[in-house]
């Protein structure tokens, strides 16, 4: 086994990992940094973020007024303070980010372009034009080439985190084109590994996208939080769940029916606004969750069409014309095009809903730190406490931004402070973990991680998926915990060191089901509905704030079931109010006293 | 429906010859190339290695040749090659991993090798207000084409001169430098110009134009290198004349 040290690890390459890096660079240039991803940066799931990144940007806007947005956004399960701080310092990065040469699309005065998004009250949405993840991650990549100090471990696999006494001291990692085991000592480590959407048939995510981090750190005791909260986007193709751009809503795309009928008036969404002028917060300018939950109303009703074996309503672009088409939303069109056949300056795209973000995940305080000594957490992979039971639409590229810089800050502050752990109990530690990996290659026979896998994800559709009972989530927990059963016995057919991609998609699912557990036991216990999270039972339909303005988190037990406790949630600068858009809010007092 | 899809396979640990396989794929209208790997991976053989993510053309990881031709995996389809048939091999001109599984380390390396990032109009880069730069829509235009790169590679296996002499820097390497170097917030492009004026740079291209032809993102990394030739002429010919600070 090869050892290295590092003063900080980060795990995951993508916007927050790499933010984080550039951050503890510019902080201590003396520090030696280690990037391990299991792909090439680039290839990390940031690059497929399409419509924008939010930061309070036009004088009639307001921190405040961030502030309510997204609190209200997140059904008032956000971390209040932990939201003023993202409002507060969402422009600087978004600037930060124009100065290491990201494309922002400008106004004719060379200013910069901002662009409506659902469930904002004011349009904040920086872009470049639909593509925005891809500049960002590409802008960030090509940055961090400027610091040599940030020592890049491409298709480095980790398999788990070295901890000693509650202190972080390290993670094993192997080597994808050589099969080697790495132990990689550190004195900080900070997990960017992304969101859990694999988990779900059908999703918006890449296959990459499989909640390796969360696992890890939820296997050392820390806790998940608010993983019941999977967020569907409500414009996905059918067939292969690629995401079609809120964006196209914000520049003024229609969601119609069946029948032709904007339906997302009748889920209070309404009144309807005129074609080709999108207000914010009403109708297609809704946040997610009530526009996915306004699909699966349509689909019981009977009013949705088909595409192939789905069910879908229709997003029409038509009136935007070509050229707008082509100017705002060429990757979409393009996507469209190649996907489904449709040229959407001619015909609606057929779309449905299909899972998007975990907004949940690895717990950590105001300052990105998590239960573990130095182990650090950022992006969609943490629970910072911003996105509560729904995120807002770029609001999430933004937190890559704000808390990937105060995770690589905190964590070069750590790294300042610490020494090594020592060698021998880490070494300990690998060759246990070494020994598990000799027992999975020498098993010749056992259950066959595809069809866990298969399973999984159906069963996560039947019992998770928007809208929820207690007997489907009851079945659901209970077909997971027998597939982690199963899972003990699971074996491959690949024996090979180099490359052995069959290898780690077998412990992608082994991560994935753990995770799964969480987020199943997360959604049994809140009997009520909010956000993300849609109940049919009897009593739990509504939001329950009595008994339920708490953040929910899971705690791993091994092969027993899991834990679950609650937590108190801040509410100290917004009381929880109404959530209503449309008209209906105006009569709602949530946003009294905004400007 | 059913097509036979035919792999060049190569097993390191097994044999130092590559070898071809054929599996039965069913497919519909919607099946694409990686669907079928997947497909192949799940269904009917685990050791079957290559790169994916995205499933969207964005990522750049599923780079392959499919009848001899550089292509992304996962936005080519089942349905258009029912008539030729199908072969997917590991992308030309890189060494092979592992089925079709190349080694990217040459082409990250000549993309570091331009300095491909913005290098503030600032001597000290730490004096930096909190707003953005001005830039215009017109000044945009100029490079944002140049900008979609998403380092797939391809254009690097449809590029001969790549394909005979490694060392040169490349179709995506000079584009993205020709990027940054029209960027008006750059003010980087003397010290990008040695790498391109050299021997390895942009007048080792002969201009075959197949890159652009290939590229997914419709890129153009052709007319990059060639105002890339202009440019480099123009500096080459100034620091001759003494010309060039």
């Amino acid at each position: 086994m090869q050892q290295s040290d590092f003063d900080i690890l980060v795990v995951g390459g993508g916007g927050a990992g790499l933010r984080a890096s550039i951050a503890a660079a510019e902080k201590s240039p003396h520090l030696k940094i280690g990037l391990v991803s299991k792909v090439y940066p680039m290839r990390s799931h940031t690059v497929a973020a399409e419509g924008g990144a939010a930061a309070v940007t036009l004088e009639k806007d307001s921190f405040q007024a961030h502030l309510e947005d997204t609190v209200m956004g997140s059904d008032w399960l956000a971390e209040q303070k932990v939201v003023d701080y993202f409002v507060r310092h969402a422009y600087q990065e978004l600037v930060q980010m124009e100065h290491w040469g990201c494309p922002w699309s400008r106004k004719e005065d060379g200013s910069i372009q901002v662009r409506r998004f659902g469930g904002m009250k004011v349009e904040r949405t920086w872009f470049a034009a639909d593509k925005t993840g891809f500049h960002m991650l590409h802008t960030l990549y090509q940055t961090s080439l400027k610091f040599p100090q940030i020592q890049r471990l491409d298709e480095f696999f980790v398999l788990d985190l070295l901890v000693l006494d509650n202190a972080i001291a390290g993670v094993i990692a192997i080597e994808v084109a050589t099969g080697e085991l790495h132990l990689l000592r550190a004195k900080s480590v900070i997990l960017a590994t992304g969101g859990a959407g694999r988990l779900f048939r059908f999703n918006t995510n890449g296959g990459i996208v499989t909640g390796d981090g969360m696992a890890m750190a939820y296997r050392h005791g820390v806790a998940l939080r608010d993983m019941e909260f999977v967020q569907y986007h409500p414009t996905g193709l059918p067939g292969s769940g690629i995401l079609i751009t809120e964006a196209s809503r914000g520049e003024g795309g229609i969601m119609v029916n069946k029948d032709g009928y904007r339906y997302l008036q009748d889920y209070g969404l309404g009144p309807e606004t005129p074609l080709g002028k999108p207000e914010n917060k009403y109708m297609e300018l809704g946040p997610r969750d009530k526009l996915s939950q306004a699909f699966w109303q349509e689909q019981q009703a009977g009013r949705t069409g088909k595409y192939g074996d789905s069910d879908v309503v229709y997003l029409d672009l038509r009136h935007l014309g070509e050229k707008y088409l082509q100017e705002r939303l060429p990757f979409i069109s393009e996507l469209a095009k190649a996907f489904v056949n449709i040229d959407p300056a001619r015909e609606p795209i057929p779309v449905r809903p299909a899972v998007h973000y975990t907004m949940g995940g690895i717990m950590t305080d105001a300052q990105c730190e998590t239960s573990i000594k130095g182990l650090y957490a950022a992006g969609e992979c943490a629970s910072v406490g911003l996105h509560g039971a729904n995120r807002l639409g770029s609001n999430s590229l933004t937190e890559l931004l704000v808390f990937g810089r105060l995770a690589g800050e905190q964590a070069a502050e750590n790294a300042s402070n610490q020494d090594f752990a020592a060698m021998p109990a880490l070494q300990e530690q690998s060759s246990k973990l070494q020994q598990q990996l000799a027992a999975l290659n020498e098993r010749t026979s056992g259950e066959s991680w595809v069809e866990i896998k298969k399973e999984l994800l159906i069963t996560m559709e039947e019992g998770c998926g928007i809208y929820r009972t207690e007997a489907g989530m009851q079945k659901t927990l209970q077909t997971i915990r027998e597939l982690r059963k199963r899972y003990q016995t699971v074996h491959i057919q690949d024996k090979s060191k180099i490359y052995n991609t069959e290898f780690f998609m077998c412990l992608e699912v082994g991560f994935g089901l753990d995770i799964a557990e969480a987020t199943c036991l997360g959604a049994l216990e809140r009997r009520e509905s909010r956000g993300a999270h849609q109940r049919l039972d009897e009593g739990c339909t509504s939001r329950n704030d009595q008994d339920f303005l708490s953040h929910s988190l899971v705690y791993f037990q091994g092969q027993e079931a899991a834990r679950l406790e609650w937590q108190e949630v801040d509410t100290s600068i917004l009381p929880p109010a109404e959530r209503a858009y449309g008209d209906a809010a105006k009569s709602g007092d949530a946003t009294k006293g905004a400007k | 429906m059913e097509l036979e899809v035919t792999i060049q396979r190569y097993l390191p640990e097994q044999s130092s010859e590559p070898f071809k396989q054929s599996y039965t794929v069913p497919y519909d209208t919607s099946t694409s190339v990686l669907d079928a790997l997947t497909y192949i991976k799940e269904e009917l053989d685990p050791t079957l290695s290559y790169r994916w993510s995205c499933r969207m053309a964005i990522c750049g990881s599923c780079g392959i040749m499919l009848n001899g031709k550089p292509m992304l995996g996962c936005n080519v389809f089942l349905r258009d090659y029912v008539k030729t048939g199908m072969l997917l091999e590991p992308m030309a001109h890189f060494p092979v991993e592992r089925d079709l599984i190349i080694d990217m380390e040459s082409f990250l390396t000549h993309l570091e090798a331009v300095k491909p990032y913005l290098i503030s109009k600032d001597s000290k880069e730490s004096v930096q207000t909190f707003e953005p730069n001005n830039q215009t829509p017109q000044q945009l235009d100029k490079y944002q084409q140049f900008s979609s790169c998403i380092n797939c590679g391809l254009c690097y296996s449809a590029c001969p001169q790549f394909g005979l002499n490694p060392e040169f820097i490349g179709p995506a390497a000079l584009t993205l430098a020709h990027r940054y170097n029209l960027d008006n917030r750059d003010a980087g492009q003397a010290e990008r110009m040695p790498m391109i004026n050299s021997e390895e740079g942009a007048w080792s291209c002969t201009f075959v134009g197949y890159c652009s032809e290939v590229c997914p993102k419709s890129v153009d990394p052709a007319a990059a290198v060639n105002q890339s030739k202009v440019t480099s002429a123009t500096d080459l010919l100034m620091s001759l004349l003494g010309g060039r600070s």
